[in-house]
């Protein structure tokens, strides 16, 4: 394979396009409402009408509106058909001859889409997630060529760096710095592993990614296996992603046909191979430590850090490790430069954020936004606010990690300093609107439960202190908590957050503390008095007998 | 080797490369607690009772697992440490069923007089009183999972010392328990050699002897240390010396 | 004036008292200093107001344990968790490991499977308190001031800290002063 071939693919591609596509969702969340069904009646409406050499009918990933599935979009009409079933998709048919549409429309051009920018879901819902050539017709694994023939290792670390990305797993460490220490790492042998485990409750933004657009993925580990000098990558995939993991199979199958990945890609001396892991879905092996014990096969628990995984990593050797969306982002900044990437967001969080919009709002499903983006944008205009004019109470960001932010911070900037100063975090991307019927209290059992739950059990504060401040949590609900009990609660949360081994028991307080931060007064309303002696006044301690 | 200069509750100390910072401090006659370490071996971390504070370090740091490095300054004894072991060791109690009156360590745990030493007199949290088994299949060894700490410690010495690899952890969070083979009573284990290791290992009375009645289960760690000194400085212990 | 001391004794084995017996001639001492307002050693029936101190053994255990423990709180300046089963909840409290609705089920095998005579639930109303679904340590219930663990704690422990609550300074005790069992 060399670029002529690859530019012939493309130009091919693009020369087979008929004058209509109608682009329907084969993602889970649409193929959960018969997608499926829709896109056979669809093609076959397309051949009752003999239409064959006009209208495409393709499978793509995730349209965005997941709520209103499934969608069917056709072009150049820019007409977006929502709910569609399979009794009503012909008419879609009938409607490109001037006929009438049973389906129902959406506006193609409301602020929910037209304030999105993107650029990891910049395929999503355009390509065949199931066809190489189709990621190709758009310039796919172009930027591989370039990097392998037209850039060091070192300048690729360098764009990177230039580019200011961040990573989209949770914690957003600067992607550039972590490449240039694995490349920097000595080891003859270097791992590289996408981490697609996405354990969020709520969260499906990576699974989306994988679904729509899987061969961005696969692009954007090579470029920095050269970078780092890796040849074996990993995707480390929850089996609860069927179509996700049957998606990467196909693309990393076409990848190697292909030769742009295996074993002397693009005639260079470079090689590249990627496995798919498939984890039993517990949210801690999203975890780095954790992760990479799962694939050695060993109890997917965390250890401590340092060594670092760029350090001592798989199977003890360097390896880099970034999440699905991260990766996702990297083609385009080789493709468009660092620059351009610089361009978009805030001084400190370059880039475009996703979003997985849930809870109460009318428009729910995935956005894609430039960082900065206030919140009150995402909620009010895109997301349409809360069904039946209801009152927006707080967003919660960052599930599990994360904190909710009350509604008159609601002008807050979205990036990783103005979430972080408020208490939460920008997290792996769920966004969860609650209104005035939310009780803020149940909010911090809920996740708190989810930590309990989820907890490896490998230290202690976080497996018996979760237990203890879900005890607390409910006590409270129950009424049935003193003040001193909201005092040991806030003694723990502090106690956990700061002596837990891993990520999921120091962010575990996190959504308590916050609704804390900002609610206080909801657990102070179920508090009950001290059965206190006479004396009693919660300085009991300091009583002897002469006092 | 080269040696690191570094500071331990104000005593400058010099250690080995390479050493842990528990390491330093013992040699240094700094007493640092500890419940998932074992001398000989590998550490975990897990326990978080050895958290110290380093200066420069925003997060604390287990000394068991921390190297030492030229310039530290570590403090391992702050008041904000102190709290934190005794509320570890709270959730610790707080957690299984302890009932050191009629336990066959009582008197020879080492959880037990952690918890005296760090000024532990009562629980603030409710007991969870979960319903745990005893597993008295075996010929010489029991098992009670109601004073099991999850240390892993067993596990540790079944895999790294005796090579043996009966012990394991399985479950998650709350429901974590230590199990032997594929989760089968450890009277039917194939691979148990009886060696005991595990037994001797135990830091609380999880793991005795069988016969043991309260208070009566003592350790007996040389059998451990002539192993261990055996394996890496390749010596016998002779007991002659 | 004397300080006016209680000592109460709820779901425990009697051990605690009898340790608090082998106090041996302190109790002379003792006696010089504190007068013995209620106690399962002297004949009292209703636990009197204004107690300066009382010493609590045992885990609460019933209904009647329970009432009565919010009346010693009202009526005590200060209150000692005495001996593990106070402090823990201890023996008593390996019912809880039942789970709940083990009350019935400790009653069924105490009373019936293992009777050799006269198999019967105990039941009197107003006679024979209910027992509680869980078995609590007394600082679950109220708030108490200070902690004397052991099952017994030996007389020198108690000699300690009732001499230093005596002596007017904050009652400490240290090391293995505090070992449970
Ligand atoms: C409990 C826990 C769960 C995590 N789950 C995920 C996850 O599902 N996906 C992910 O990309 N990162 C997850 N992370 C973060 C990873 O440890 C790691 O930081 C990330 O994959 C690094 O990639 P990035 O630099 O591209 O963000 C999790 C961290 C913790 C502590
Ligand atoms: S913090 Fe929780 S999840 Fe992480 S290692 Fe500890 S027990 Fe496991
Ligand atoms: S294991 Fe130790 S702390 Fe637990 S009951 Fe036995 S002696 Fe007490
Ligand atoms: S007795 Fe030896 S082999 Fe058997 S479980 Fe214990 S350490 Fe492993
Ligand atoms: S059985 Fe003993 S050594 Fe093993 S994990 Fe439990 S407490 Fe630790
Ligand atoms: S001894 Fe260091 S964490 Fe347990």
């Amino acid at each position: 394979m060399i670029l002529n071939d690859l530019l012939q693919i493309k130009d091919q591609e693009r020369a087979a396009r008929k004058k209509t596509t109608l682009r329907c969702c084969m993602a889970a969340g649409c193929m959960s409402s018969d997608s499926k069904g829709v896109k056979e009646q669809l093609e076959k409406a397309v051949a009752d009408a003999g239409l064959q050499d006009t209208v495409e009918v393709r499978g793509v990933g995730c349209m965005k509106l997941c709520c209103e599935g499934p969608l069917v979009q056709a072009d150049p009409q820019n007409a977006l058909y929502i709910k569609v079933t399979s009794e009503n998709a012909p008419s879609i048919i009938a409607a490109l001859k001037g006929g009438k549409a049973e389906a129902a429309q959406t506006d193609p051009d409301a602020a929910f889409f037209k304030k999105q920018l993107s650029i990891v879901l910049a395929n999503s819902g355009v390509v065949d997630p199931d066809r190489i050539e189709s990621y190709i017709a758009l310039d796919g694994y172009q930027a591989l060529h370039e990097v392998l023939h037209e850039m060091t290792p070192k300048d690729v670390v360098d764009t990177m760096v230039n580019s200011g990305l961040r990573g989209r797993g949770g914690a957003g460490f600067p992607t550039g710095l972590k490449w240039g220490t694995v490349a920097k790492s000595p080891g003859a042998k270097k791992y590289v592993i996408c981490n697609a485990d996405e354990g969020d409750p709520g969260a499906f933004m990576d699974r989306s990614v994988l679904e729509s657009d899987p061969h961005a993925v696969l692009e954007g580990m090579a470029i920095a296996a050269y970078a780092v000098g890796a040849d074996q990558g990993f995707i480390y995939v929850r089996a609860e992603y069927p179509l996700a993991i049957t998606r990467l199979q196909t693309a990393i199958k076409q990848a190697k046909q292909l030769g742009v990945l295996g074993s002397g890609i693009f005639e260079s001396p470079f090689n590249f191979t990627i496995d798919i892991r498939i984890g039993a879905g517990a949210f801690v092996c999203g975890e780095e430590t954790a992760l990479m014990a799962s694939v050695e096969g060993k109890r997917g628990t965390p250890r401590p850090r340092p060594p670092f995984p760029a350090e001592s990593g798989l199977f003890g050797c360097p390896t880099l490790i970034n999440n699905v969306e991260t990766f996702a982002n990297v083609p385009a900044i080789y493709r468009n430069g660092a620059e351009w990437f610089a361009g978009i967001g805030t001084e400190k969080s370059k880039g475009t954020k996703v979003f997985a919009l849930a809870g109460k709002i009318k428009n729910t499903g995935l956005i894609e936004v430039p960082m900065g983006t206030p919140l009150r944008t995402i909620v009010e205009e895109m997301g349409g606010g809360a069904p039946g004019g209801a009152k927006i109470k707080a967003v919660q960001t960052g599930g599990p990690s994360g904190g909710c932010i009350p509604s008159q911070h609601l002008d807050t900037p979205v990036d990783y300093e103005s979430l972080g100063k408020l208490g939460s975090i920008m997290g792996s991307g769920g966004m969860i609107v609650m209104d005035e019927s939310t009780r803020m209290v149940d909010v911090a059992r809920f996740f708190m439960e989810f930590c309990m739950d989820e907890s490896c059990g490998k230290c202690i504060p976080c497996r018996a202190g979760t237990v203890q401040m879900h005890n607390l949590l409910e006590k409270i609900l129950d009424r049935r908590a003193t003040p001193r009990d909201l005092l040991k609660l806030e003694e723990l949360c502090d106690m956990v957050k700061n002596t837990s081994l891993c990520g999921l028991g120091q962010t575990a307080p996190n959504p308590t503390l916050s609704t804390l931060r900002f609610f206080r007064n909801e657990y102070e309303e179920l508090l009950q008095p001290e059965a206190h002696g006479p004396k009693g006044n919660g300085e009991a301690k300091k009583q002897t007998l002469t006092t | 080797m080269a040696a690191k200069t570094l500071t331990i509750d104000g005593k400058q100390i010099s250690a080995e490369e390479g050493a842990t910072v528990l390491q330093a401090a013992d040699e240094a006659g700094v007493k640092i607690p500890t419940l998932c370490h074992l001398d000989g071996v590998y550490d975990v971390g897990a326990c978080r009772l050895c958290l110290v504070e380093i200066a420069g370090v925003p997060k604390l740091l287990p000394a068991c697992t921390t190297q030492v490095a030229e310039g530290m300054v570590i403090h391992t004894d702050s008041e904000r440490l102190r709290k934190y072991r005794r509320m570890t060791l709270e959730l610790l109690f707080a957690e299984r069923n302890h009932v050191c009156a009629v336990c066959v360590a009582n008197g020879h745990c080492e959880l037990q007089s952690l918890a005296y030493n760090q000024g532990m007199d009562h629980v603030r949290y409710e007991y969870n009183f979960p319903k745990w088994s005893v597993d008295n299949t075996h010929r010489l060894f029991g098992m009670d999972h109601n004073r099991c700490i999850l240390c892993t410690r067993c596990v540790r010495v079944c895999w790294h010392i005796e090579g043996a690899g009966t012990k394991n952890v399985a479950g998650r969070g709350g429901k974590a328990h230590i199990i032997s083979d594929l989760n089968m009573s450890w009277g039917q284990s194939y691979s148990c050699t009886e060696c005991g290791k595990c037994v001797q290992a135990c830091p609380t009375g999880a793991l005795f002897h069988k016969g043991s009645t309260a208070a009566e289960m003592e350790r007996d760690r040389t059998r451990l240390e002539f192993l261990v000194t055996a394996r890496e400085k390749k010596q016998w212990i002779t007991g002659e010396e | 004036m004397k300080v006016r001391l209680a000592t109460v004794w709820f779901g425990g084995c009697a051990g605690c008292h009898m340790s608090f017996l082998d106090l041996d001639e302190f109790l002379i001492d003792l006696a010089e200093k504190v007068e013995l307002v209620y106690s399962p050693v002297v004949d009292v029936k209703e636990y009197p107001e204004d107690v300066d101190v009382c010493l609590i053994e045992g885990a609460i255990c019933n209904e009647d344990n329970l009432e009565l423990l919010h009346k010693i709180r009202q009526r005590t300046k200060v209150l000692v968790s005495f001996g593990d089963c106070a402090v823990t909840a201890n023996v008593p409290a390996i019912r809880n490991q039942l789970g709940l609705g083990n009350a019935e089920s400790v009653l069924q095998v105490a009373y019936i499977d293992n009777a050799q005579h006269n198999p019967c639930l105990p039941k009197e109303d107003g006679i024979v308190p209910p027992l509680l679904k869980k078995v609590l340590p007394v600082h679950e219930v109220v708030n108490v001031e200070h902690f004397l663990p052991g099952c017994p704690p030996p007389a020198d422990r108690i000699k300690a800290l009732v001499g230093q609550m005596l002596a007017g300074v904050e009652p400490k005790l240290e090391g293995a002063q505090l070992k449970f069992g």
